[in-house]
């Protein structure tokens, strides 16, 4: 194949042919934990054309990745294509993956992306943590926690403080939601052609 | 291209009568003089007159002669335009146009008009057409084309009362109307066009394009690339209608629709293009997006809606309107951002769904069964694009598509009301504690740690190029035990305000200026011909005129 699969997708949006190579190409981005949003849903609208050719278990690996895509909004624009009845059928997949790390051990990387993920609306949430919050909301304890917060303190701008009573605390970098008067205040402003409809009365 | 007819005498055309003494063969002198004018206006690419016979002879000849019967076959009008080949594509797509407009079309009759479009678009592809086209026209045949399939879509999914004659027919012609078929002409005429390059080098001033509308002025053809212009707005809502809004908005990005551009040149289109924008963003929760270009639209057909009242279009630009101003109830019901909305937009929103939105705030059932409603009204018609299956029994799947968007959408809607407890709380306080607050709603602390958590998800999203916009009317932050509550209060528009108010005192103020200045007689005769004049529709409007006037005045004081 002289074509990457990307390119294959730009130049044929709309070709039933390339079905197959998209759905080995998922489960490449499985397998090399990479991942196009683009060429998936590409797999899924050729899906809605032919459902007569539709892979559940393709389906389902679609899903999953674009769960690990979070927070970017790829889960629902993948569920906006697939047809109910197909869907319906998931709800045993995830009751299994929920008892099991059956999901953990077939699609790496799957950890790490939710960590990431959780990551992110904490940061939104909070200025300051306590250590076993951000333990529970992650799942990581002990030694491997340690080295994860002074990876984020290295590259993220995280901080850690000593509290006596209570223990540690995380302090998370501040941005506009943790922190909201750093937000552009939205001040009245009056723009300057509504202005102009005013000046012959003023003058 | 065989251009015989064969949807003539094969199958009657349902619920209407008069069709019964419509002869195809035979050929009006209006008409007559119609195809000869317009063929040599083509000829001569006269847009000026093309655009007039387009809009108002073709309008007005069949609201004279075909206003429940299609127009002569093309076969009877060809020896007046010297059988073009060409000229007679575009007479049956208006053919068809005005067909599916006033009558409801056969499933031959939708076959063939698959057929002429595919003859018509292989020719402007195939780069043999010199002509020059309006716009408008060229928008209708996209708008069409687009409309015909998803109506073909809806028809085909309805298979309960299929014929077996029908069923054959549907089998044996299974290219018609294919999703892959339509898809890819609009991508072929995107293409093939080059719009997206020529919209590209015009940013760096090496083309004209959005300078001349589109047109060419040095002898060339307009036709290829305006087709493939509002092919990526076909594409646009072909993929909305699929559910793929993302995709969707992909194909749209050439047009750069916070500006004026071809796509604004044709009101339709300019509607279109924005109703499925905004729609898209509703879906993919970037409602502050979708206020917005809706508010923007919205002020845009307030203002110039009066200029289309003659006008073909003029139903569907209303019929768009409230749509839209359903959309933007539930954009600002889901995202409280008022400040989006100018002043008189949103006079007429409280006008039409005022009372609705204050009950679609309270987060019950009887608000969630309004956002059915709204949603259900306003939406897109939804398509399922794959063949159905012919297995007995028959079933009809035209409602599908439509129903899962619609529960994906109030799944969304349910997930908000599941947190309008948590907001109630946060709303009384500026500051509470974990624990408290915890004790106040009956649940355990990492209960509501989750909670808080699910709220800043949902009310937090992430826009394609990943930045992260609040929606949130009442947002909050944690300091390790201590919710800090900020209510983001929509800044009143005073500015905007004002500015309406000193303009409307000015007129009032020339107006008595002008009443003073005139003669007291005058004034008299004035007054009792304005009361006659009244007085003849049956009220007596004198009294609750000056008391109007009055008030008028005394508002503006009053504020000012």
């Amino acid at each position: 194949m002289s074509y990457t699969v990307e390119q294959l997708v730009s130049v044929n949006p709309y070709n039933p042919d390339i079905l197959p190579d998209l759905e080995n190409y998922v489960n490449e981005q499985v397998s090399s934990q990479t991942y196009s949003l683009n060429a998936n849903l590409c797999l899924l609208r050729l899906y809605q054309f032919e459902p007569e050719r539709m892979s559940t278990q393709i389906v389902a690996r679609i899903l999953i990745k674009a769960l690990m895509a979070m927070p970017a909004p790829d889960f629902g624009l993948c569920l906006f294509l697939i047809p109910e009845r197909v869907t319906a059928r998931f709800s045993q997949f995830w009751d299994e993956a929920a008892k099991s790390h059956h999901i953990l051990d077939v699609i790496p990387g799957f950890e790490q992306a939710i960590q990431a993920y959780a990551v992110h609306v904490l940061s939104l949430t909070y200025q300051k943590i306590p250590r076993s919050i951000l333990a529970e909301s992650i799942n990581i304890e002990g030694l491997s926690l340690d080295k994860f917060i002074e990876h984020h303190v290295a590259n993220s701008g995280w901080a850690t403080e000593k509290n006596q009573n209570k223990g540690q605390f995380i302090i998370f970098p501040r941005n506009e939601f943790n922190h909201p008067e750093l937000k552009k205040s939205t001040a009245d402003g009056i723009r300057l052609e509504h202005i102009t409809r005013i000046l012959p009365i003023l003058g | 291209m065989a251009v015989a007819t064969s949807y003539d005498h094969e199958q009657p055309i349902p619920g209407d009568s008069a069709a019964a003494g419509y002869d195809p063969n035979y050929v009006p002198d209006s008409v007559k003089s119609f195809v000869v004018h317009m063929y040599r206006h083509i000829r001569e690419k006269n847009v000026y007159e093309i655009h007039q016979m387009y809009e108002t002879s073709f309008q007005s000849i069949s609201d004279r002669f075909f206003k429940d019967a299609p127009w002569p076959s093309v076969d009877s009008v060809a020896p007046y335009v010297d059988n073009d080949h060409v000229f007679c594509l575009l007479y049956r797509e208006m053919w068809f146009r005005h067909l599916y407009a006033r009558l409801s079309p056969t499933l031959k009759q939708r076959i063939d008009s698959w057929d002429n479009y595919c003859n018509l678009f292989q020719v402007v592809l195939h780069g043999v057409v010199n002509m020059q086209l309006p716009n408008q026209w060229l928008w209708d045949m996209v708008d069409e084309f687009v409309y015909q399939f998803q109506s073909f879509c809806q028809y085909r999914a309805k298979m309960k009362n299929k014929t077996e004659q029908e069923i054959a027919l549907l089998r044996q012609f299974d290219q018609a109307w294919n999703v892959y078929g339509v898809l890819n002409f609009l991508q072929a005429l995107v293409e093939k066009s080059t719009i997206i390059q020529i919209l590209e080098q015009e940013k760096e001033g090496l083309e004209q394009f959005t300078a001349t509308d589109g047109y060419d002025y040095s002898g060339g053809s307009n036709v290829l690339k305006v087709l493939g212009y509002f092919s990526m707005i076909g594409l646009l809502r072909v993929h909305c209608l699929l559910g793929d809004y993302h995709t969707g908005l992909k194909c749209l990005l050439p047009i750069d629709i916070s500006q004026q551009g071809v796509y604004t040149s044709v009101i339709g289109s300019h509607i279109t293009t924005i109703y499925h924008y905004g729609f898209a963003n509703l879906m993919l929760r970037r409602y502050s997006e979708a206020i917005r270009e809706f508010n923007k639209i919205l002020l845009y057909i307030f203002k110039t809606k009066q200029f289309h009242q003659k006008s073909p279009q003029y139903e569907q630009i209303l019929k768009k309107n409230e749509q839209m101003y359903a959309l933007l109830a539930i954009s600002l019901s889901l995202c409280p951002q008022v400040q989006l909305v100018e002043e008189t937009v949103n006079l007429q929103l409280r006008e039409k769904y005022g009372e609705k939105m204050m009950r679609m705030q309270r987060y019950d059932e009887e608000a969630f069964a309004l956002y059915d409603e709204l949603f259900s009204y306003a939406c897109p018609k939804f398509i399922t694009p794959s063949a159905p299956s012919y297995e007995e029994p028959l079933v009809n799947y035209n409602q599908d598509a439509y129903r899962l968007q619609l529960k994906l959408f109030l799944y969304e809607v349910k997930q908000q009301q599941l947190l309008s407890g948590v907001r109630t709380f946060l709303k009384v306080y500026s500051t509470i504690s974990i624990g408290k607050l915890s004790t106040y709603m009956e649940v355990d602390e990492p209960t509501l740690r989750t909670i808080l958590m699910t709220y800043k998800h949902k009310t937090h999203a992430v826009d394609s190029d990943g930045k992260i916009t609040s929606n949130a009317d009442i947002d909050f932050y944690i300091d390790d035990d201590m919710i800090h509550v900020v209510e983001s209060k929509p800044a009143k528009r005073y500015g905007d305000y004002f500015m309406r108010q000193i303009v409307k005192l000015e007129g009032i103020m020339t107006d008595i200026d002008r009443i003073k200045l005139e003669d007291d007689s005058r004034v008299e005769i004035l007054i009792s011909h304005g009361i006659r004049s009244k007085r003849e529709g049956g009220e007596n409007h004198r009294g609750a005129g000056i008391q109007a006037g009055m008030s008028g005045i005394q508002d503006c004081q009053g504020r000012g």
